[in-house]
Protein backbone atom coordinates (compact mmCIF):
# COMPACT_ATOMS: atom_id res chain seq x y z
CA UNK A 1 0.00 0.00 0.00
CA UNK A 2 3.11 2.18 0.67
CA UNK A 3 4.09 1.92 -3.19
CA UNK A 4 0.68 2.59 -4.07
CA UNK A 5 0.36 5.88 -2.42
CA UNK A 6 3.52 7.21 -5.00
CA UNK A 7 1.80 5.91 -7.93
CA UNK A 8 -0.59 8.74 -9.46
CA UNK A 9 -4.36 6.99 -9.59
CA UNK A 10 -4.40 6.42 -13.20
CA UNK A 11 -0.93 4.22 -13.17
CA UNK A 12 -1.84 2.39 -10.61
CA UNK A 13 -2.99 -1.34 -11.21
CA UNK A 14 -6.65 -1.68 -11.77
CA UNK A 15 -8.32 -3.12 -8.45
CA UNK A 16 -9.46 -6.79 -9.73
CA UNK A 17 -13.08 -7.18 -9.67
CA UNK A 18 -14.33 -8.22 -6.48
CA UNK A 19 -11.41 -7.43 -4.23
CA UNK A 20 -11.90 -3.20 -4.80
CA UNK A 21 -11.14 -1.30 -1.78
CA UNK A 22 -14.74 -1.81 -0.01
CA UNK A 23 -13.43 -2.15 3.32
CA UNK A 24 -14.78 1.76 4.96
CA UNK A 25 -13.27 3.03 7.87
CA UNK A 26 -15.52 3.19 11.35
CA UNK A 27 -18.25 5.31 10.72
CA UNK A 28 -17.62 8.60 12.22
CA UNK A 29 -18.58 9.55 15.92
CA UNK A 30 -20.69 12.55 16.91
CA UNK A 31 -18.55 15.29 15.70
CA UNK A 32 -19.60 17.48 18.84
CA UNK A 33 -18.04 15.08 21.64
CA UNK A 34 -15.03 14.26 19.83
CA UNK A 35 -13.93 16.35 17.21
CA UNK A 36 -11.25 15.24 14.94
CA UNK A 37 -7.94 15.77 15.84
CA UNK A 38 -6.19 18.95 13.70
CA UNK A 39 -2.81 17.43 12.36
CA UNK A 40 -0.10 19.45 13.85
CA UNK A 41 1.81 21.73 11.14
CA UNK A 42 4.75 19.19 11.22
CA UNK A 43 2.47 16.39 10.41
CA UNK A 44 0.71 18.20 7.92
CA UNK A 45 4.43 18.96 6.54
CA UNK A 46 5.50 15.33 6.38
CA UNK A 47 2.48 14.40 4.75
CA UNK A 48 2.80 16.77 1.83
CA UNK A 49 6.19 15.56 1.20
CA UNK A 50 5.06 11.91 0.89
CA UNK A 51 2.82 13.11 -1.27
CA UNK A 52 5.39 15.15 -3.36
CA UNK A 53 6.19 12.13 -5.85
CA UNK A 54 3.06 11.49 -6.94
CA UNK A 55 2.70 15.31 -7.71
CA UNK A 56 5.72 15.46 -9.53
CA UNK A 57 4.35 12.48 -11.98
CA UNK A 58 0.81 13.85 -11.46
CA UNK A 59 2.31 16.98 -13.42
CA UNK A 60 4.16 15.31 -15.82
CA UNK A 61 0.80 12.90 -16.46
CA UNK A 62 -1.28 16.37 -16.85
CA UNK A 63 1.41 17.16 -19.88
CA UNK A 64 1.93 14.16 -21.77
CA UNK A 65 -0.79 11.98 -20.80
CA UNK A 66 1.59 9.30 -20.73
CA UNK A 67 -0.41 7.03 -18.19
CA UNK A 68 -2.86 5.48 -20.94
CA UNK A 69 0.05 4.07 -22.68
CA UNK A 70 2.52 3.46 -19.57
CA UNK A 71 -0.77 1.26 -18.47
CA UNK A 72 -1.59 -0.41 -21.32
CA UNK A 73 2.43 -1.42 -21.95
CA UNK A 74 2.66 -2.20 -18.23
CA UNK A 75 -0.60 -4.06 -17.67
CA UNK A 76 -1.29 -5.49 -20.98
CA UNK A 77 -2.70 -9.30 -20.42
CA UNK A 78 -0.49 -12.33 -21.01
CA UNK A 79 -1.30 -15.48 -22.26
CA UNK A 80 -1.75 -18.55 -20.26
CA UNK A 81 1.39 -20.20 -19.42
CA UNK A 82 4.05 -17.63 -20.30
CA UNK A 83 7.49 -18.61 -19.18
CA UNK A 84 10.77 -18.20 -18.71
CA UNK A 85 11.58 -18.48 -22.42
CA UNK A 86 9.73 -15.39 -22.98
CA UNK A 87 12.45 -13.78 -21.52
CA UNK A 88 14.90 -14.14 -23.82
CA UNK A 89 14.08 -11.68 -25.90
CA UNK A 90 14.25 -8.71 -22.82
CA UNK A 91 17.29 -10.45 -22.30
CA UNK A 92 18.60 -9.68 -25.69
CA UNK A 93 17.77 -6.45 -25.35
CA UNK A 94 19.32 -6.03 -22.17
CA UNK A 95 22.79 -7.37 -23.77
CA UNK A 96 22.54 -4.28 -26.42
CA UNK A 97 21.84 -1.91 -23.00
CA UNK A 98 25.17 -2.87 -22.32
CA UNK A 99 27.34 -2.97 -25.40
CA UNK A 100 25.61 0.51 -26.16
CA UNK A 101 26.75 1.91 -22.70
CA UNK A 102 30.61 0.40 -22.39
CA UNK A 103 30.37 1.08 -26.05
CA UNK A 104 30.15 5.22 -25.20
CA UNK A 105 32.86 5.05 -22.38
CA UNK A 106 35.31 2.55 -24.23
CA UNK A 107 35.00 5.35 -27.16
CA UNK A 108 36.22 7.77 -24.75
CA UNK A 109 39.53 6.49 -24.71
CA UNK A 110 39.58 4.70 -27.82
CA UNK A 111 41.72 6.48 -30.94
CA UNK A 112 40.41 4.86 -34.62
CA UNK A 113 43.77 5.10 -35.97
CA UNK A 114 45.95 2.71 -37.52
CA UNK A 115 48.98 3.55 -35.85
CA UNK A 116 47.54 4.41 -32.07
CA UNK A 117 44.31 2.07 -31.85
CA UNK A 118 46.96 -0.97 -30.55
CA UNK A 119 48.12 1.47 -27.92
CA UNK A 120 44.78 2.93 -26.93
CA UNK A 121 43.29 -0.45 -26.43
CA UNK A 122 46.47 -1.68 -24.34
CA UNK A 123 46.16 1.86 -22.34
CA UNK A 124 42.30 0.97 -21.91
CA UNK A 125 43.55 -2.64 -20.36
CA UNK A 126 45.99 -1.76 -18.74
CA UNK A 127 45.98 1.77 -17.29
CA UNK A 128 42.48 2.88 -17.33
CA UNK A 129 40.73 2.12 -14.05
CA UNK A 130 38.41 -0.60 -14.50
CA UNK A 131 39.12 -0.22 -18.39
CA UNK A 132 40.09 -4.25 -18.72
CA UNK A 133 36.70 -4.77 -17.33
CA UNK A 134 34.45 -2.39 -19.26
CA UNK A 135 36.55 -3.42 -22.31
CA UNK A 136 36.00 -7.21 -21.54
CA UNK A 137 32.14 -6.53 -20.81
CA UNK A 138 31.93 -5.31 -24.59
CA UNK A 139 33.59 -7.64 -25.84
CA UNK A 140 32.54 -10.89 -24.33
CA UNK A 141 28.90 -9.56 -24.15
CA UNK A 142 29.07 -9.33 -27.92
CA UNK A 143 28.99 -12.51 -27.85
CA UNK A 144 26.55 -12.82 -25.65
CA UNK A 145 24.00 -10.75 -27.54
CA UNK A 146 24.36 -12.55 -30.54
CA UNK A 147 23.55 -16.24 -28.96
CA UNK A 148 20.92 -14.78 -27.39
CA UNK A 149 19.49 -13.55 -30.60
CA UNK A 150 19.76 -17.15 -31.42
CA UNK A 151 18.41 -18.23 -28.35
CA UNK A 152 15.25 -15.77 -29.03
CA UNK A 153 14.93 -16.49 -32.38
CA UNK A 154 14.93 -20.23 -31.57
CA UNK A 155 11.61 -19.58 -29.28
CA UNK A 156 10.08 -17.76 -31.67
CA UNK A 157 10.37 -20.19 -34.41
CA UNK A 158 9.86 -23.22 -31.61
CA UNK A 159 6.84 -21.70 -30.19
CA UNK A 160 5.28 -20.71 -33.94
CA UNK A 161 5.27 -17.40 -32.64
CA UNK A 162 6.56 -15.78 -35.98
CA UNK A 163 2.75 -16.71 -37.33
CA UNK A 164 0.03 -14.15 -38.68
CA UNK A 165 -0.39 -10.91 -37.12
CA UNK A 166 3.40 -11.39 -36.01
CA UNK A 167 5.33 -12.02 -39.75
CA UNK A 168 6.82 -8.41 -39.71
CA UNK A 169 8.12 -8.82 -36.69
CA UNK A 170 10.12 -11.63 -37.68
CA UNK A 171 11.30 -9.57 -40.55
CA UNK A 172 12.26 -6.91 -38.23
CA UNK A 173 14.25 -9.17 -35.48
CA UNK A 174 15.80 -11.11 -39.05
CA UNK A 175 17.15 -7.18 -39.79
CA UNK A 176 17.86 -6.60 -36.53
CA UNK A 177 20.14 -10.57 -36.50
CA UNK A 178 21.84 -8.61 -39.85
CA UNK A 179 22.61 -5.78 -38.30
CA UNK A 180 24.12 -7.28 -34.81
CA UNK A 181 26.47 -9.37 -37.40
CA UNK A 182 27.36 -6.55 -39.07
CA UNK A 183 28.04 -4.94 -35.31
CA UNK A 184 30.44 -8.24 -34.44
CA UNK A 185 32.01 -7.65 -37.76
CA UNK A 186 32.73 -4.24 -37.69
CA UNK A 187 34.03 -4.10 -34.11
CA UNK A 188 36.17 -7.19 -34.18
CA UNK A 189 38.94 -4.85 -36.67
CA UNK A 190 39.26 -2.36 -34.03
CA UNK A 191 41.20 -3.36 -31.32
CA UNK A 192 43.82 -3.57 -34.95
CA UNK A 193 45.79 -6.26 -33.42
CA UNK A 194 47.16 -8.99 -35.95
CA UNK A 195 44.38 -11.77 -34.80
CA UNK A 196 41.30 -8.64 -35.87
CA UNK A 197 43.22 -7.50 -38.47
CA UNK A 198 43.54 -11.04 -40.80
CA UNK A 199 40.25 -12.16 -39.44
CA UNK A 200 38.58 -8.82 -41.14
CA UNK A 201 40.75 -9.59 -43.99
CA UNK A 202 38.84 -12.91 -44.28
CA UNK A 203 35.73 -11.23 -43.42
CA UNK A 204 35.76 -8.70 -46.69
CA UNK A 205 37.04 -11.38 -48.70
CA UNK A 206 34.45 -13.70 -48.52
CA UNK A 207 32.03 -10.41 -48.59
CA UNK A 208 33.85 -10.56 -52.32
CA UNK A 209 32.71 -14.04 -53.39
CA UNK A 210 29.36 -12.95 -54.23
CA UNK A 211 29.48 -12.66 -57.60
CA UNK A 212 28.69 -8.88 -59.60
CA UNK A 213 28.44 -7.07 -56.96
CA UNK A 214 30.78 -8.70 -54.65
CA UNK A 215 34.35 -6.65 -55.51
CA UNK A 216 32.98 -3.43 -55.66
CA UNK A 217 31.18 -4.49 -52.26
CA UNK A 218 34.63 -5.27 -50.92
CA UNK A 219 36.19 -1.82 -52.19
CA UNK A 220 33.98 0.11 -50.41
CA UNK A 221 34.27 -1.90 -46.99
CA UNK A 222 37.57 -1.29 -47.68
CA UNK A 223 37.78 2.09 -48.87
CA UNK A 224 40.03 1.43 -51.64
CA UNK A 225 41.87 -2.28 -52.86
CA UNK A 226 43.51 -2.88 -49.96
CA UNK A 227 42.88 -2.80 -46.16
CA UNK A 228 44.48 -0.10 -44.89
CA UNK A 229 44.25 3.28 -42.65
CA UNK A 230 40.84 4.64 -44.08
CA UNK A 231 39.32 1.33 -43.62
CA UNK A 232 39.96 1.16 -39.60
CA UNK A 233 37.79 4.48 -39.71
CA UNK A 234 35.36 3.37 -41.79
CA UNK A 235 34.61 0.36 -39.96
CA UNK A 236 34.61 2.49 -36.69
CA UNK A 237 31.85 4.57 -37.87
CA UNK A 238 29.63 1.75 -39.25
CA UNK A 239 30.27 0.41 -35.52
CA UNK A 240 29.16 3.01 -33.84
CA UNK A 241 27.26 5.50 -35.75
CA UNK A 242 25.68 4.24 -38.22
CA UNK A 243 24.20 0.74 -37.01
CA UNK A 244 23.34 1.99 -33.54
CA UNK A 245 20.87 4.40 -35.17
CA UNK A 246 19.55 1.99 -37.11
CA UNK A 247 19.65 -0.96 -34.24
CA UNK A 248 17.91 1.34 -31.80
CA UNK A 249 15.10 2.35 -34.59
CA UNK A 250 14.90 -1.23 -35.33
CA UNK A 251 14.08 -2.07 -31.74
CA UNK A 252 11.91 0.57 -30.77
CA UNK A 253 9.64 -1.01 -34.00
CA UNK A 254 9.90 -4.65 -32.78
CA UNK A 255 8.74 -3.69 -28.98
CA UNK A 256 5.72 -1.42 -30.28
CA UNK A 257 4.81 -4.23 -32.14
CA UNK A 258 5.61 -7.07 -29.20
CA UNK A 259 3.30 -4.35 -27.04
CA UNK A 260 0.48 -3.72 -30.14
CA UNK A 261 0.10 -7.60 -30.79
CA UNK A 262 0.90 -9.31 -27.13
CA UNK A 263 2.81 -12.69 -27.04
CA UNK A 264 1.66 -16.21 -28.22
CA UNK A 265 0.60 -18.70 -25.56
CA UNK A 266 3.02 -21.71 -25.97
CA UNK A 267 2.10 -24.41 -28.56
CA UNK A 268 1.59 -27.35 -25.49
CA UNK A 269 -1.41 -25.14 -24.03
CA UNK A 270 -4.79 -26.35 -26.63
CA UNK A 271 -7.07 -23.80 -27.11
CA UNK A 272 -10.15 -23.62 -24.55
CA UNK A 273 -12.77 -26.62 -26.30
CA UNK A 274 -15.15 -24.99 -27.79
CA UNK A 275 -18.33 -24.75 -25.05
CA UNK A 276 -20.34 -26.75 -27.69
CA UNK A 277 -18.69 -30.28 -28.30
CA UNK A 278 -21.32 -32.03 -31.11
CA UNK A 279 -21.07 -30.09 -34.85
CA UNK A 280 -25.07 -29.93 -34.54
CA UNK A 281 -24.67 -28.48 -31.20
CA UNK A 282 -21.88 -25.61 -32.55
CA UNK A 283 -24.10 -25.08 -35.78
CA UNK A 284 -27.04 -24.83 -33.24
CA UNK A 285 -25.05 -21.64 -31.16
CA UNK A 286 -23.70 -20.25 -34.59
CA UNK A 287 -28.09 -20.46 -35.33
CA UNK A 288 -28.40 -18.78 -31.94
CA UNK A 289 -26.18 -15.94 -32.26
CA UNK A 290 -22.75 -17.26 -30.10
CA UNK A 291 -20.64 -16.64 -32.69
CA UNK A 292 -19.28 -20.30 -31.66
CA UNK A 293 -16.18 -18.55 -30.81
CA UNK A 294 -13.66 -21.12 -31.25
CA UNK A 295 -9.73 -20.46 -32.38
CA UNK B 1 -5.57 18.54 -60.71
CA UNK B 2 -7.07 20.72 -57.62
CA UNK B 3 -5.48 23.33 -56.33
CA UNK B 4 -4.83 21.32 -52.87
CA UNK B 5 -3.53 18.47 -54.82
CA UNK B 6 -0.72 20.68 -56.44
CA UNK B 7 0.54 22.29 -53.55
CA UNK B 8 0.85 18.78 -52.00
CA UNK B 9 3.17 17.53 -54.77
CA UNK B 10 5.09 20.28 -55.04
CA UNK B 11 5.69 20.40 -51.33
CA UNK B 12 6.33 16.82 -51.68
CA UNK B 13 8.74 17.02 -54.84
CA UNK B 14 10.71 19.90 -53.10
CA UNK B 15 10.97 17.80 -49.83
CA UNK B 16 12.14 14.95 -51.94
CA UNK B 17 14.99 17.22 -54.05
CA UNK B 18 16.16 18.33 -50.33
CA UNK B 19 16.59 15.11 -48.94
CA UNK B 20 18.07 14.19 -52.23
CA UNK B 21 20.61 17.19 -51.80
CA UNK B 22 21.76 15.78 -48.42
CA UNK B 23 21.55 12.22 -48.91
CA UNK B 24 23.35 11.77 -52.68
CA UNK B 25 26.71 13.42 -51.56
CA UNK B 26 26.82 11.82 -48.60
CA UNK B 27 26.62 8.16 -50.11
CA UNK B 28 28.49 9.48 -53.00
CA UNK B 29 31.31 10.62 -50.51
CA UNK B 30 31.05 6.96 -48.80
CA UNK B 31 31.25 5.08 -52.12
CA UNK B 32 33.60 7.29 -53.96
CA UNK B 33 36.78 4.95 -52.89
CA UNK B 34 35.49 2.47 -55.27
CA UNK B 35 36.42 4.58 -57.68
CA UNK B 36 39.67 6.13 -56.72
CA UNK B 37 43.39 4.36 -58.05
CA UNK B 38 45.63 5.36 -55.47
CA UNK B 39 49.47 5.79 -57.40
CA UNK B 40 51.32 3.09 -58.48
CA UNK B 41 54.17 2.41 -56.33
CA UNK B 42 57.46 0.37 -56.65
CA UNK B 43 60.04 -0.66 -54.64
CA UNK B 44 63.19 -2.09 -54.47
CA UNK B 45 63.77 -5.29 -52.98
CA UNK B 46 67.46 -6.93 -53.61
CA UNK B 47 70.12 -6.55 -56.50
CA UNK B 48 69.24 -9.05 -59.40
CA UNK B 49 72.06 -11.47 -58.78
CA UNK B 50 70.03 -12.19 -54.79
CA UNK B 51 67.31 -14.46 -57.01
CA UNK B 52 68.09 -17.67 -58.70
CA UNK B 53 65.39 -19.29 -61.25
CA UNK B 54 64.83 -22.74 -59.64
CA UNK B 55 63.91 -21.72 -56.15
CA UNK B 56 62.27 -18.69 -54.29
CA UNK B 57 63.58 -15.77 -52.48
CA UNK B 58 61.54 -14.45 -49.96
CA UNK B 59 61.46 -10.35 -49.73
CA UNK B 60 58.75 -8.28 -47.68
CA UNK B 61 58.08 -4.82 -48.91
CA UNK B 62 55.11 -2.33 -48.25
CA UNK B 63 51.99 -2.71 -50.29
CA UNK B 64 49.33 -0.05 -48.37
CA UNK B 65 51.14 2.98 -47.00
CA UNK B 66 50.60 4.85 -43.87
CA UNK B 67 49.32 1.59 -41.58
CA UNK B 68 52.84 0.89 -40.51
CA UNK B 69 53.32 -3.14 -40.32
CA UNK B 70 49.93 -3.59 -41.36
CA UNK B 71 50.66 -2.50 -44.80
CA UNK B 72 53.55 -4.46 -45.65
CA UNK B 73 53.05 -7.67 -47.38
CA UNK B 74 55.86 -10.95 -48.69
CA UNK B 75 56.35 -11.70 -52.41
CA UNK B 76 58.50 -15.22 -52.93
CA UNK B 77 60.80 -13.96 -56.25
CA UNK B 78 62.78 -15.61 -58.30
CA UNK B 79 64.00 -15.06 -61.92
CA UNK B 80 62.02 -16.79 -65.06
CA UNK B 81 62.61 -20.64 -65.69
CA UNK B 82 63.72 -21.88 -69.12
CA UNK B 83 62.25 -25.35 -68.38
CA UNK B 84 59.35 -23.61 -67.61
CA UNK B 85 59.13 -21.53 -70.61
CA UNK B 86 59.52 -18.31 -69.34
CA UNK B 87 61.93 -15.49 -69.96
CA UNK B 88 65.19 -15.64 -68.27
CA UNK B 89 65.71 -12.00 -67.74
CA UNK B 90 62.55 -11.27 -66.06
CA UNK B 91 61.66 -11.76 -62.68
CA UNK B 92 58.51 -13.64 -61.51
CA UNK B 93 57.22 -12.50 -57.96
CA UNK B 94 54.47 -14.64 -56.37
CA UNK B 95 52.16 -13.15 -53.76
CA UNK B 96 52.13 -14.54 -50.47
CA UNK B 97 48.41 -14.01 -49.76
CA UNK B 98 46.17 -17.51 -50.07
CA UNK B 99 43.84 -16.94 -53.11
CA UNK B 100 41.06 -18.78 -50.90
CA UNK B 101 40.59 -16.65 -48.34
CA UNK B 102 43.92 -14.22 -47.98
CA UNK B 103 45.72 -16.18 -45.57
CA UNK B 104 49.54 -16.16 -46.02
CA UNK B 105 51.22 -19.42 -47.93
CA UNK B 106 54.46 -21.07 -47.43
CA UNK B 107 57.35 -21.84 -50.19
CA UNK B 108 58.12 -25.90 -48.86
CA UNK B 109 61.56 -25.87 -50.51
CA UNK B 110 61.35 -29.61 -50.22
CA UNK B 111 57.78 -29.84 -51.56
CA UNK B 112 58.77 -27.12 -54.48
CA UNK B 113 54.88 -25.85 -53.73
CA UNK B 114 53.56 -22.99 -51.88
CA UNK B 115 51.10 -24.54 -48.92
CA UNK B 116 48.33 -22.36 -47.10
CA UNK B 117 48.51 -23.45 -43.27
CA UNK B 118 44.51 -22.41 -42.91
CA UNK B 119 42.48 -24.72 -45.44
CA UNK B 120 44.77 -26.45 -47.26
CA UNK B 121 45.31 -24.74 -50.14
CA UNK B 122 48.32 -26.37 -52.08
CA UNK B 123 49.87 -24.73 -55.07
CA UNK B 124 52.84 -26.21 -57.75
CA UNK B 125 56.05 -23.99 -58.14
CA UNK B 126 54.58 -21.77 -60.85
CA UNK B 127 51.76 -20.89 -58.02
CA UNK B 128 49.32 -22.89 -60.51
CA UNK B 129 46.57 -24.49 -58.13
CA UNK B 130 46.84 -28.60 -57.42
CA UNK B 131 44.63 -28.88 -54.06
CA UNK B 132 42.46 -27.78 -51.48
CA UNK B 133 39.76 -24.77 -51.79
CA UNK B 134 41.59 -22.09 -53.60
CA UNK B 135 39.87 -20.81 -56.51
CA UNK B 136 42.98 -19.63 -58.79
CA UNK B 137 46.48 -19.64 -59.14
CA UNK B 138 48.70 -17.67 -56.79
CA UNK B 139 48.67 -13.44 -57.42
CA UNK B 140 51.85 -11.74 -58.81
CA UNK B 141 53.18 -8.75 -58.37
CA UNK B 142 54.82 -6.55 -61.69
CA UNK B 143 58.78 -6.69 -61.39
CA UNK B 144 61.14 -4.98 -63.39
CA UNK B 145 64.58 -4.56 -63.24
CA UNK B 146 66.08 -1.17 -62.45
CA UNK B 147 69.68 0.16 -62.41
CA UNK B 148 70.71 -3.80 -61.03
CA UNK B 149 67.70 -3.71 -58.67
CA UNK B 150 64.50 -6.26 -58.40
CA UNK B 151 61.69 -3.77 -58.71
CA UNK B 152 58.45 -4.90 -56.93
CA UNK B 153 54.97 -3.10 -58.49
CA UNK B 154 51.32 -3.81 -58.05
CA UNK B 155 49.73 -6.38 -57.56
CA UNK B 156 47.85 -8.59 -60.41
CA UNK B 157 46.45 -11.96 -60.69
CA UNK B 158 46.45 -14.85 -63.28
CA UNK B 159 43.97 -17.07 -64.59
CA UNK B 160 44.57 -20.92 -64.53
CA UNK B 161 47.50 -20.48 -67.65
CA UNK B 162 48.88 -17.75 -65.95
CA UNK B 163 47.35 -14.93 -68.01
CA UNK B 164 47.55 -11.43 -66.37
CA UNK B 165 44.19 -10.03 -65.22
CA UNK B 166 43.79 -7.35 -62.95
CA UNK B 167 44.02 -8.19 -59.38
CA UNK B 168 41.11 -9.74 -57.89
CA UNK B 169 40.54 -10.62 -54.19
CA UNK B 170 40.67 -13.96 -52.72
CA UNK B 171 37.92 -16.30 -53.44
CA UNK B 172 37.16 -14.94 -56.76
CA UNK B 173 37.70 -17.05 -60.10
CA UNK B 174 39.69 -15.67 -63.18
CA UNK B 175 39.06 -16.60 -66.57
CA UNK B 176 36.02 -17.03 -68.95
CA UNK B 177 32.59 -16.88 -67.72
CA UNK B 178 34.23 -15.17 -64.71
CA UNK B 179 35.57 -12.39 -65.56
CA UNK B 180 31.90 -10.80 -65.86
CA UNK B 181 31.04 -12.29 -62.89
CA UNK B 182 33.68 -10.97 -61.00
CA UNK B 183 34.39 -7.74 -62.89
CA UNK B 184 37.25 -6.06 -62.48
CA UNK B 185 37.58 -3.17 -60.04
CA UNK B 186 38.70 0.59 -61.20
CA UNK B 187 40.59 0.67 -58.26
CA UNK B 188 42.99 -2.50 -59.29
CA UNK B 189 45.86 -1.50 -61.56
CA UNK B 190 45.67 -3.19 -65.52
CA UNK B 191 48.03 -5.89 -65.68
CA UNK B 192 51.36 -5.79 -67.22
CA UNK B 193 50.78 -6.63 -71.10
CA UNK B 194 52.18 -9.76 -72.46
Amino acid sequence: MKLDSLIPAPLRKPAKPGKGNGAKGPAPADLKTSPPERPSDAARLGDRAKEAPADVLAWLDQRTAATGFLTGMLYRKVPKGTNWFYTLGSATLFAFIVQATTGVFLAMFYTPSTTQAYASIAHINNDVFLGAFVHGMHKWGSSVMVILIFLHMGRVFFFGAYKYPRELNWIIGVVLLILTMTMAFTGYLLPFDQRSFWASAVGININGTGPVIGPYLSDALRAGPELGATTLSRFYAIHMLLIPGALIALIGAHLYLVVKLGTTAPPWLRAEKPKAASPTAALQAGVEGNGGGSR
Amino acid sequence: MTRRRAFTVAAQGLGGIAGAAIVLPAVGFAVAPIFHRGKERWEAVGPVGDFVEDTYRQVVFTETEGIGDAGKTTAYVRKGSKQLGENPNEMVAVSNRCVHLGCPVRFVEAAGNFICPCHGGVYDFQGKRIGGPPVRPLDHFQARIRNGQVELGPRYSVTSQLEPVRARDPGEFTGGIWEYLYPPRPSTFPPPSG
